[in-house]
């Protein structure tokens, strides 16, 4: 299980508190489809995903990548469960979805950058280091239940 | 996997602001690297890896130096880091499983092999240009180059968020791939 220092959920929470969740989860799913076009095997219904501008424009790619993010904002909350709170999700993601878990680990990163461009100097090497871990955390624990 | 017009032309036009901070740059790039990985810290047991280290400063310049080279032969850089390549390969000896060509390869499964009435991946499509898997990579260990690249990405956007568009941070994401296996070419 990951554990977090008090410092590194300090770190996160701090920061979270100044994410405009609707606005960066659709920049972080759009950069995902943009910057590693093979994802974009997921979205065959989302429509116009034919360039850069389309893609991080689209409705749909907006509207998913808020869901997406919101779900980050519980992990935020249960930090020292995050099997347990993406269990079901996993079970979703292998079952249903059937995405590679490295797909995982590409919108954590991708993520990550879109804070750095948002908070510049304050997402400092230690920041990120801790938000490193939670896409970390994130990642194995969305992959747990897979078979 | 190569770049198109338009990303060279990013990539020159972002070079100049990129290198009027090069050690900044390059300094905190390798600072992330070590924060978030600890385990890279293992190829440099000579150096003191503490912020402010003047080791770091030197080091960190010398990475977007090279950086530098191969920007001004873009269209060439396996030619312009031959040399790196070569000392990469025999004399530093990075894992190569630890390095990867562009970012999260997972498997590429049929759409629908999972099979199930729940599938959405109903129809097959001609798979989008896919870069090959490299031998040996492992999932459990992201590689020491990718970490660094992705560390590099993370301080070109803190510095540069205005340039450092969806076009952009693709276009560097490849360049930095390029570079990447570049380096790992002459491993065996």
């Amino acid at each position: 299980m990951v554990h977090f220092s008090p410092e590194e959920k300090a770190a996160i929470t701090s920061l979270w508190g100044k994410v405009n969740v609707e606005e960066a989860g659709g920049e972080a799913l759009g950069r995902l489809l943009v910057v590693y076009p093979w994802t974009q095997r997921f979205f065959d219904n989302f429509g116009n995903l034919s360039s850069a501008s389309a893609i991080l424009g689209n409705p749909k790619v907006k509207a998913h990548g808020k869901k997406v993010l919101t779900s980050f904002g519980e992990a935020i909350k249960n930090m020292d469960n995050l099997k347990g709170t993406f269990a079901k999700l996993s079970e979703l993601h292998c079952d249903k979805l059937h995405v590679d878990p490295e797909n995982f680990r590409l919108l954590g990163n991708v993520l990550v950058i879109i804070l750095a461009s948002h908070f510049g100097k304050e997402f400092t090497p230690s920041v990120q280091a801790a938000w490193q871990k939670l896409m970390a955390g994130v990642a194995t624990a969305l992959a747990h239940k897979y078979h | 996997m190569s770049l198109t017009k338009a990303e060279r032309t990013i990539i020159l036009s972002m070079w100049d602001k990129i290198s009027s901070q090069a050690d900044a740059i390059g300094t905190q790039a390798l600072e992330r690297l070590f924060t978030s990985y600890p385990q890279t810290k293992t190829y440099f047991p000579h150096f003191d890896l503490h912020p402010g280290s003047p080791h770091l400063h030197m080091h960190g310049a010398k990475v977007v130096a090279a950086l530098g080279d191969a920007v001004k032969s873009i269209d060439n850089i396996a030619g312009a880091l031959a040399k790196l390549s070569e000392l990469h390969a025999y004399i530093l000896r990075v894992d190569p499983v630890n390095f990867k060509v562009g970012a999260g390869l997972g498997s590429w499964r049929e759409p629908g092999a999972r099979g199930g009435a729940g599938s959405r991946l109903k129809v097959l499509r001609p798979a989008p240009s896919t870069p090959p898997p490299v031998p040996g990579r492992s999932r459990s260990r992201p590689p020491a180059l990718q970490l660094l690249s992705h560390c590099l990405l993370v301080t070109v956007a803190s510095h540069f968020p205005a340039d450092f568009t969806a076009d952009a941070h693709t276009a560097w994401d490849k360049f930095l791939s390029i570079v990447s296996s570049v380096l790992t070419e002459k491993y065996r």
